[in-house]
């Protein structure tokens, strides 16, 4: 599927603006009049692609276009932003050399990016090792649950840099505290949602399972996780988009390498550029994260 | 007669929100082995209860169930169950669903060739053969209910319970899987028990059909033994005063005896 820039969640359907909803229609009746054998394959495949191509392709073009032309006007009257020219010669220039390393504050982009991802990668990681196997617990038994309910429905709501000086305190070290707090973050949507899965599985499958007698080793392979699955990812997209909402701002205050460290650094060099390419990068890295758990998830939709 | 299936002064009540409500009381019931046995009533008469304590899913509030003149305790594979909305696991293949219970049937003390044997058997029984290697979600309602049927005979069960098994299904497909269903419990010579709420369905397949009254506390209003020649033809029977006067008793119990007050 075509990346959709401003809206990473909007189906492709969804994306013609409404007002062309009813030229839209016709496009997509088309194939099945074709299957049906009422129309030549030639002229109407042509028709389609055109079709596609004005409807689908389209729209997130012009999208794109006037948000670039909007910057650019907010930029001719604005002191310090940097126009979309200026900017894209920038990027280039970084681009052109993504790892270099010359000491510890002065690193180049791709560095950066990887080291953010890997925090991402251990925070989350360990989160989902933890809270995985937690929202079974808490989903399958009862008391366990409203054992938990008063700890989760207290601690979820806190914002996440709230955490970061317990974990300057335990740790004593910037690196682990802000894999810290990506945890703490993003360990509750996985809990929740696989809680909510395992108590949504159908009684059906449970009954199949009492039946048949299933040992409880077989009731999970076979009912409980196969059921649990969709829920599961969409806890994991969930949380792998809260946790790189967050790492830019905790590694903005606990510095080392990484993205917000170096949004902050090129604050203090003043070059406004990097700064607009470092939403861009951060932006374009979470489209993709996101896009490859969607992907993902239709792989187990029953 | 022997009781294979007995049931003894069963009576069923819940705990709701409003306080307790009592499904059933008083139920006597005993099947013998082989004998077909239609439940029949007005929807929430407690009918697919009986069902469930018979299947073990329920446990009885008084009274006791036997099956083979051991008490129920449980589910088991001893007893299987069609259910009526079919039930199968989506993730697994229709020859997956039926593997699953031929293996905790039969797998402690068979190789995997002769469970596969097995399988591959119960989806024959019900003529799936084809259909063997496809997921739920690609096969129709009628053959969705037919692997049902293919997993709970396939564990060789003592008793098969089957709850509304064709409810779902449009009336062509009901006829057809009604005519398989009475080839392949006159093959297994399978103890059955079905819940329905239809009279053609019950009288054509059961060697007795049991009224249930209206709950709350419903219980067995009467029991009418359908002695028509076996095996039975549905296009036969349209003409034969016997069934007609079977029919019309079910249905004078139920729209006369029991009418139901309008929801």
């Amino acid at each position: 599927m075509q990346a959709l820039p401003l809206s990473p969640t909007t189906p492709p359907a969804e994306a013609a603006p409404a007002p062309h909803a009813d030229r839209f229609k016709p496009a997509r009746a088309k194939p099945a009049l074709q299957q049906a054998g009422a129309l030549p394959a030639g002229p109407s495949r042509l028709n389609r692609t055109l079709r596609w191509f004005a409807f689908e392709a389209v729209p997130p073009l012009l999208g794109l276009a006037l948000f670039i032309l909007l910057w650019q006007a907010v930029s001719l009257y604005s002191d310090g932003l940097p126009g979309p020219a200026k900017t894209w010669a920038a990027a280039v220039e970084l681009f052109a050399d993504p790892f270099y390393d010359k000491g510890p504050n002065d690193q180049g982009i791709g560095w950066n990016i990887l080291h953010s991802l890997e925090r991402v990668g251990l925070g989350f990681g360990m989160a989902a090792l933890l809270g995985i196997p937690a929202g079974f617990v808490i989903g399958r038994f009862a008391f366990i649950g409203k054992m938990a309910a008063p700890i989760i429905s207290l601690l979820r709501p806190v914002s996440p840099l709230a955490w970061l000086p317990i974990g300057l305190m335990v740790f004593k070290a910037a690196g682990p505290a802000s894999i810290w707090v990506i945890f703490i973050s993003s360990i509750w949507p996985m809990i929740l949602n696989t809680a909510a899965g395992v108590s949504q599985v159908p009684k059906d499958y449970l009954n199949v399972a009492r039946v048949l007698n299933l040992p409880e080793s077989k009731v999970f392979t076979k009912i409980l996780f196969p059921a649990v699955l969709p829920h599961m990812i969409t806890g994991i997209r969930l949380a792998i988009g809260v946790a790189w909402l967050v790492i830019v701002a905790a590694e903005m205050l606990t510095g080392g390498i990484g993205l917000g460290f170096w949004v902050w650094d090129e604050w203090n060099n003043l070059n406004v550029e990097h700064i607009l390419i470092a939403i861009f990068v951060v932006g374009i890295v979470g489209l993709l994260l996101e896009q490859a758990l969607v992907l993902l998830a239709r792989r187990f939709e029953y | 007669m022997d009781k294979f299936v007995q049931l003894q002064d069963v009576g069923m009540a819940f705990d709701t929100k409003q306080g307790r409500f009592v499904a059933l009381r008083n139920v006597n019931l005993d099947m013998a082995e082989g004998e077909f046995v239609s439940l029949i009533g007005h929807s929430g008469c407690g009918k697919s209860t009986v069902l469930n304590l018979v299947a073990g899913l329920l446990e009885p509030t008084g009274g006791v169930l036997l099956c083979n003149n051991r008490q129920i305790a449980g589910p088991g594979p001893d007893r299987g169950v069609v259910f009526q909305n079919h039930s199968l696991l989506p993730w697994l293949s229709c020859f997956e669903n039926v593997y699953l219970a031929v293996e905790r049937v039969f797998g402690a003390k068979e190789g995997r060739a002769k469970l596969k044997q097995r399988t591959h058997e119960a989806m024959a029984l019900v003529g799936l053969t084809h259909a063997e290697h496809k997921h739920p979600h690609e096969i129709s309602g009628g053959m969705k209910q037919r692997v049902g049927i293919a997993r709970a005979l396939a564990m060789q069960p003592k008793v098969l319970l089957l709850d509304e098994p064709f409810g779902a299904l449009d009336a062509l497909t009901r006829a057809h899987l009604q005519d398989e269903l009475i080839k392949i419990v006159a093959q297994t010579r399978t103890t059955t028990l079905m819940v329905t709420h239809d009279v053609d369905e019950a009288v054509l397949l059961s060697d007795r059909i049991v009224m249930m009254t209206n709950g709350p506390a419903a219980t067995i209003g009467e029991i009418l033994a359908v002695d028509l020649p076996r095996p039975r033809d549905r296009l036969a029977l349209a003409g034969d005063p016997a069934y007609h006067a079977a029919r019309t008793a079910v249905l004078e119990f139920l729209y006369r005896r029991e009418m139901r007050q309008a929801a």
